[in-house]
C-alpha cells in the first residue's frame, strides 16, 4: 500500500544488528513450533496410523484412513453440508455487511453509538450466542415462536430445530447474526478511506449512486472485501460452538459440520488416526480457499501482492 | 419543491433502515438479558410478554451465591470457572504480549536470513484450523501430565494468540517512522533504550488493542476449552456455560444468566475501547 514509506531502517545491513534479531525472534518460534508446527505434522503422521487402545501405541495403516474417508458416505454428506454452510453464511455476511457499512457511512444523528454497538456481536462469546439462539428458537418457549405466532404468521409453535431444513437455517442465522459485524466494522474503515472528491467528480459525469457503488466504491473496497472473504470462510468452514450447542449435530447429520464430526470421531469414539486424516483434509480445504479467493479477486500481478497481507485475523 | 420531497423521503427511508439495523442487533441479546431479569412463571407464559411484569435479580444472586435448586452443581462452579478464564486469559495475554512485542520489533526493524518466510509462515499458521492440532495437541498435553490445568489451556491458546499477536504488533511498529530512533542511537542511546523511550510509547496505542484482541480471543475460546478441561479447577466459563443449557436439562433462565455475565467483560472492553479496536481490526486487515 505504503512500500515506500515502509521505514527501512537497518535493511539488507545485517552487521547492524548483529545476532540480537535471531535473539528477539527465538522465543516466539520456539513457541510457534511447539504448539503449531510439531502438532500439525505430528497430526499428518497420525493420520497415517490408527490408535490401538489396549496399549496406547501406534499402528502404521498407511493411506487407509483416507481411502475410508472418501468412501465414508457420512463424511461426504458432512463436507456438503460444512461448504453449503460455508457458502451461503459468507455470502449474507458480505452483502449485508457492506449494505449496512453503506448505511452507516450517511451522515445521521447518532451514527457514533449505531457504529458503536456493531461490536457487540462480535465481542460475545460463542459459545453465548450459541445459548442465547438456542433460547430464541425454542420450540415450546421460545421468543421466535411468540413473534411469528403474535404476528399471525404461525398458529401454533414449531419446533425449528427439530426439522433438518429449518434447523440447519436457524444454524445460519445465528452465525450470520454473529459475523455480519465484522465485516460491516472492516467495510466502513474501507469507506472512510476513500476520497469523497470521486463521488462528486462521477455525479458531475451524471452517475447515480448505484453506478458509483459499482465503478467506484466497489473496486476501492476490493481489496478489504478479498480479505474478509478468506477469514470468513475459513471461520465458517470450522463452525463448531453453534452446532454442538443448538443441534448437536441433528437432525438427521443436517448441521453434523467437518469439525463438529472430527471431534466426535476422536474424541467420542477415539478413532484418532481416521479424525486426524479428515483435519488434515479439512486444512488443506483451508488452503485451497485462500489462494482460489486470492487467485480470482487479485488476478495474477495481484496474487504476490496480496499473499503479503492476506492476514484478517480470526476474530 | 419535488426535490426537497425526494430528499425528505430519502431521510426518511434513512432512519427507518437505521432503526431496523440497530433493532437486529441488539434485540436478540436483549432478549437474553431480559430473560435472565425474568421469573420462570413470566417467562413460560403464553402469550409472551415481551417485557417483564416483575423484574428480579433473584437468578444473579443466585448465580452468584451459587444456590438455585437443580443447577446447583454448575451455578456453584460459576466464581471458580470466571476466575479460571481470567487467569488463563491474563497470562495468555502477558506471555504473547512480552514475547510477540520483541519478535514484532525484531521482524519490523531488522532484515535477516529468513525473515520473509518466517513471516509468511507466521500468516500460514493463521490457517490453520484448529481441529487440525487439537488430537495432537491433546495427546502432548496428556503426555505431559496438563490436561485439566490452565497451564495446558495456556499453552494451547498461545498457538493462535502469538501469532496473530506478532503479526498485529508489526504492523504497528512499521507506522512508526525510524528517524527518531536514528537520531537517539546517534546520540548514543543503546538500541534497548531507544525502544522503551521511543518505539513503546509511539506504540502504545496498538499494543493497547492488541491486548483488548488477545483478551477476547481467549476469554471466548471454547473449542479447546471443552475437549481439554473438565474438573473445576480447570473449566472456563464457556465449558461452564453448556453445563447449564444440557448437563442439568436446559434451564434457560440460569444459561441466560450465567450467559449475560460471560459476555460483559468482552462486551464491556470493546465498547469501551471500540475506538482501538476498529483501527486494529483495519490494521490487521490491510496493513502489510
Amino acid at each position: 500500500m505504503d512500500a515506500n514509506k515502509k521505514p527501512r531502517i537497518n535493511k539488507g545491513n545485517p552487521s547492524n544488528g548483529g545476532k540480537l534479531p535471531i535473539a528477539l525472534i527465538t522465543p516466539s518460534m520456539l513457541i510457534i513450533f511447539g504448539v503449531l508446527i510439531f502438532p500439525i505434522v505430528y497430526s499428518l503422521i497420525l493420520s497415517f496410523n490408527n490408535l490401538v487402545l489396549k496399549d496406547n501405541t501406534l499402528e502404521w495403516v498407511g493411506l487407509k484412513n483416507y481411502i475410508d474417508m472418501f468412501a465414508d458416505a457420512n463424511w461426504r454428506f458432512s463436507v456438503k453440508q460444512t461448504l453449503i454452510f460455508t457458502v451461503i453464511s459468507v455470502f449474507c455476511e458480505i452483502v449485508i455487511g457492506v449494505a449496512i457499512a453503506l448505511v452507516l457511512n450517511k451522515e445521521f444523528k447518532g451514527r457514533g453509538f449505531v457504529r458503536g454497538i456493531m461490536i457487540l456481536p462480535w465481542a460475545l462469546p460463542g459459545v453465548v450466542n450459541a445459548i442465547m439462539w438456542k433460547w430464541i428458537f425454542n420450540a415450546n418457549y421460545g421468543a421466535f415462536n411468540a413473534l411469528m405466532t403474535q404476528l399471525g404468521f404461525i398458529d401454533k409453535y414449531q419446533a425449528w430445530l427439530a426439522t433438518p431444513r429449518s434447523a440447519f437455517i436457524c444454524v445460519l442465522v445465528a452465525n450470520i447474526w454473529k459475523e455480519t459485524p465484522y465485516v460491516v466494522l472492516l467495510t466502513i474503515a474501507a469507506l472512510a478511506n476513500i476520497d469523497k472528491g470521486l463521488y462528486e467528480a462521477a455525479s458531475i459525469d451524471g452517475a447515480g449512486g448505484w453506478k458509483s457503488f459499482w465503478t467506484i466504491t466497489l473496486p476501492l473496497i476490493k481489496p478489504v472485501l478479498l480479505i474478509l472473504l478468506i477469514t470468513k470462510t475459513i471461520w465458517a468452514l470450522q463452525t463448531y460452538d453453534l452446532v454442538y450447542l443448538m443441534t448437536a449435530g441433528g437432525p438427521m447429520g443436517y448441521t453434523e459440520f467437518l469439525t463438529y464430526m472430527i471431534q466426535k470421531t476422536s474424541f467420542k469414539y477415539l478413532k484418532w488416526g481416521y479424525g486426524s486424516a479428515m483435519a488434515f483434509t479439512l486444512s488443506i480445504i483451508c488452503f485451497i480457499m485462500t489462494i482460489i479467493y486470492i487467485k480470482v479477486f487479485m488476478g495474477d500481478d495481484g496474487s504476490k501482492r496480496s499473499s503479503r497481507r492476506k492476514k484478517g485475523g480470526n476474530v | 419543491m419535488s426535490r426537497k420531497a425526494k430528499k425528505r423521503l430519502g431521510r426518511v427511508v434513512l432512519y427507518l433502515l437505521v432503526i431496523l439495523i440497530v433493532i437486529v442487533t441488539v434485540a436478540p441479546f436483549a432478549w437474553m438479558v431480559i430473560s435472565s431479569l425474568s421469573t420462570k412463571q413470566e417467562l413460560l407464559q403464553k402469550p409472551l410478554h415481551w417485557l417483564p411484569q416483575h423484574p428480579t435479580l433473584e437468578n444473579y444472586k443466585a448465580m452468584l451465591h451459587g444456590t438455585s435448586g437443580k443447577t446447583t452443581d454448575a451455578a456453584a462452579q460459576f466464581l471458580s470457572s470466571f476466575k479460571n478464564s481470567l487467569t488463563v486469559t491474563a497470562i495468555v495475554t502477558v506471555i504473547s504480549l512480552a514475547v510477540g512485542l520483541i519478535a514484532a520489533y525484531s521482524f519490523s526493524r531488522f532484515k535477516f536470513r529468513g525473515h520473509d518466510t518466517l513471516m509468511n509462515s507466521i500468516l500460514f499458521t493463521q490457517m490453520i484450523p484448529a481441529v487440525a492440532i487439537i488430537i495432537p495437541m491433546y495427546s502432548i498435553l496428556s503426555n505431559m501430565g496438563l490436561l485439566n490445568t490452565k497451564a495446558g489451556l495456556v499453552i494451547t491458546y498461545l498457538s493462535f494468540v502469538l501469532p496473530y499477536m506478532i503479526w498485529l504488533m508489526k504492523g504497528y511498529i512499521d507506522g512508526i517512522p525510524t528517524d527518531l530512533e536514528e537520531a537517539a542511537m546517534v546520540d548514543g542511546c543503546s538500541r534497548i533504550r531507544s525502544f522503551f523511550i521511543i518505539v513503546l510509547p509511539v506504540a502504545a496505542t496498538g499494543l493497547a488493542a492488541t491486548i483488548i484482541f488477545a483478551f477476547i480471543l481467549s476469554w471466548n475460546e471454547f473449542f479447546f476449552a471443552l475437549n481439554f478441561t473438565s474438573t473445576a479447577v480447570s473449566k472456563t466459563l464457556p465449558v461452564l456455560l453448556t453445563d447449564f443449557s444440557s448437563k442439568f436439562g436446559a434451564n434457560y433462565i440460569m444459561a441466560c444468566t450465567a450467559g449475560v455475565l460471560a459476555s460483559l467483560p468482552p462486551v464491556l472492553i470493546a465498547l469501551i475501547f471500540q475506538r482501538f479496536i476498529i483501527s486494529g481490526l483495519s490494521q490487521g486487515a490491510v496493513k502489510g
